[in-house]
């Protein structure tokens, strides 16, 4: 392994800005992994600071093929988690709007050109993302629906479910996009939480890596059982929606079965603790999402079954 | 009168409204409509005055009113009341929404009453103020894909500047996009900076809406100066000055100014030592249109931006 300075901005205020990799094997390109882009994406990278502790491992032993080329950074983003913000501390920019990047324009563009320069060319891309609402989820691999998306691939991780979601215009600058634009099979992989670290999740994201590994030749010898998965669009999902705003208290957990009718969640006035709603299940399915903040806004998705 | 255009209910003993204040003159008025809206962004306070310009010189003179103005001082009331950009508690740029989805979270059913209230608006104005970090020339900018339309709208405005920019997927979720592609004429004014007030702007964008109004038959005639703006339809002619190095930046010429090749338009500074990192220099003459406010600035920061052409300030 070598560890190796990716990008760096030079500071006044505060040390410099690095983004360091970590190198298993050299030659084919063939695997890049990247952990958190965002100063809140905890779970990320740690996942990801475990998969090198892992990866490490698995070198000394001989076990990982030295002809194919793995690059892991745990974070394209160390001076927002420091001060426990999620996006750039000076001018609020998030890294994942900013792909492919401009070497000539702001901070964050030239972050995403000065890292997407020495991430484009490996064959599969993989990276942790956080999803724009708080909550937990199924652990899943998404990926976006641009016609160059590899599914049949993506089923070598083994993780329970594969989701096919279909860009929006602000989804054309992230890096799962442009991995694929550039020919890259580019996954995003979902464990279920973000603020929180859960050691369950990541170590299921790691043994599903692995996996993803062996079926690219990387690993040497199988550490794992193949799983099978199961693909669906984001549009097949079922939204369950309060009408009204308070406390959200939740009856049931992500992964859960749930069938029709089934009591989901409460809302309950916020100063006189009274329900004021019950949300239950519209259809049979398996609780995909999960709200996990105490509040709750009238008409966002709380809970998203897959049927 | 005051009106609420979209309402939910927050988690603790609050609801949150969009309101507008619509004037109409008595007898109804001929049913033309201009929409002025602004505090999309929730740090951006210099529609705020116009609006009240606007507001003041009808309620002067409610007898030129011909046809129906809806200000919408506020669409985003809780970042504007709590200095945030977007919409708080959501960390979401409001303004890459649009046009929303009915049934959708909180933002999206938002953006969704926005689009529906102004339909049918014969002309919309969504007034920004740049960011806290820049400062700019009273503008007008236009996607390409609208300019027959909006160019010969944008001449009246009373800006100092047109800017006919590029295509972008991603601007394809503003308001005035999604506004555009319905029909409604949308003009998007960029001028001043962030959480502060420029008095002159707000009385010479707001004698632009009049003008506006006029052309649209909502006003009566009076007379009124507009200025002839600058417009640019060529994206080399837009220079950008991003900061080579992280440090202080201090700003040396004002915004609307003229700058010749190789004059200096700011300096970096470290304030440990007591040098000048870089000496910040026009690249080619032209109009200083934008310049850094915010003194902070990390490696790419956008310092200034110049219109390279030769004009008359
Ligand atoms: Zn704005």
């Amino acid at each position: 392994m070598e560890k190796e300075l990716i990008y760096k901005i030079p500071s006044i205020y505060r040390d410099d800005f690095r983004i360091h990799g970590y190198r298993f094997g050299s030659g084919e390109k063939t695997l890049c992994i990247i952990g958190s882009m965002r100063g809140n994406e905890y779970q990320q990278i740690y996942t990801c600071s475990q998969l090198v502790k892992t990866l490490k491992k698995l070198e000394q032993e001989g076990k990982l093929c030295e002809e194919k080329e793995v690059l892991v950074i745990p974070s394209l983003n160390p001076c927002s988690m420091n001060i426990e913000k999620r996006f750039w501390p000076t001018d609020n920019t998030d890294i994942n709007r900013m792909f492919p990047g401009y070497t000539l324009g702001e901070t964050t563009q030239r972050i995403a050109a000065g890292v997407f320069e020495k991430i484009s060319a490996y064959k599969n891309g993989i990276q942790f993302p956080s999803f724009y609402m708080p909550g937990k989820f199924c652990p899943h691999v998404r990926m976006m629906k641009t016609g160059y998306e590899n599914v049949e691939k993506a089923r070598q991780f083994g993780l329970p479910y594969i989701v096919l979601k279909v860009p929006k215009p602000y989804d054309t600058t992230t890096l799962n996009y442009n991995w694929q634009v550039w020919e890259t099979d580019a996954f995003s992989l979902y464990g279920t939480s973000t603020e929180q670290l859960d050691e369950e999740s990541a170590q299921e994201i790691i043994r599903c890596i692995l996996r993803f590994m062996e079926g690219n030749g990387i690993l040497k010898e199988e550490v794992t059982t193949p799983l099978e998965s199961k693909v669906f669009s984001d549009r097949e999902m079922v939204s369950v929606r309060p009408h009204k705003s308070g406390i959200y208290k939740s009856m049931v957990s992500v992964q859960e079965r749930v069938i029709k009718g089934q009591l989901l969640a409460y809302i309950l006035d916020a100063c006189e603790g009274e329900i004021i709603e019950e949300l239950r299940a519209p259809v049979d399915g398996v609780v995909f999402f999960e709200h996990d903040k105490p509040l709750v806004y009238a008409n966002t998705a709380v809970i998203k079954l897959l049927p | 009168m005051i009106t609420s255009i979209a309402s939910v209910p927050l988690p603790v003993d609050e609801t949150l409204e969009i309101k507008k204040n619509r004037f109409v003159p008595e007898d109804g008025g001929n049913g033309r409509r201009i929409s002025i809206v602004t505090g999309i962004h929730g740090d951006e306070l210099e529609g705020q005055l116009v609006c009240y310009e606007v507001a003041r010189k009808i309620r002067e003179n409610p007898q030129k009113l011909l046809g129906t103005v809806d200000l919408y001082p506020a669409l985003n009331p809780l970042g504007i009341d709590s200095i945030t950009r977007g919409i708080p508690g959501f960390d979401l740029d409001m303004n890459r929404i649009f046009p929303g989805v009915p049934d959708g979270a909180m933002t999206e059913y938002l953006a969704t009453r926005i689009v529906k209230d102004l339909v049918g608006s014969d002309l919309c104005l969504d007034i920004h103020a740049s960011n806290i970090y820049l400062t700019e020339l009273p503008q007008i900018r236009i996607n390409e894909l609208h300019k027959e339309t909006l160019v010969p709208l944008a001449k009246e405005a009373n800006v100092d500047f047109v800017w006919v920019h590029g295509a972008n997927t991603v601007l394809e979720s503003t308001l005035a996009h999604s506004m555009n592609s319905l029909g409604v004429p949308t003009l998007v004014a960029e001028m001043g900076v962030g959480m502060r007030l420029t008095p002159e702007y707000a009385k010479q964008l707001t004698d632009g809406i009049f003008r506006l109004m006029q052309r649209l038959h909502i006003w009566e005639k009076e007379e009124i100066q507009v200025k002839e703006p600058i417009i640019s339809e060529n994206p080399d002619e837009i220079c950008y000055m991003n900061a080579p190095v992280s440090g202080l930046f201090l700003k040396k010429k004002k915004h609307g100014v003229i700058v010749e090749k190789g004059e200096e338009i700011g300096a970096i500074l470290n304030p440990y030592t007591g040098e000048i990192m870089e000496s910040i220099t026009a690249p080619s003459k032209g109009l200083l249109f934008t310049i850094r406010e915010y003194p902070v600035v990390d490696e790419g920061s956008l310092l200034a931006r110049i219109l390279k052409r030769e004009v008359e300030a």
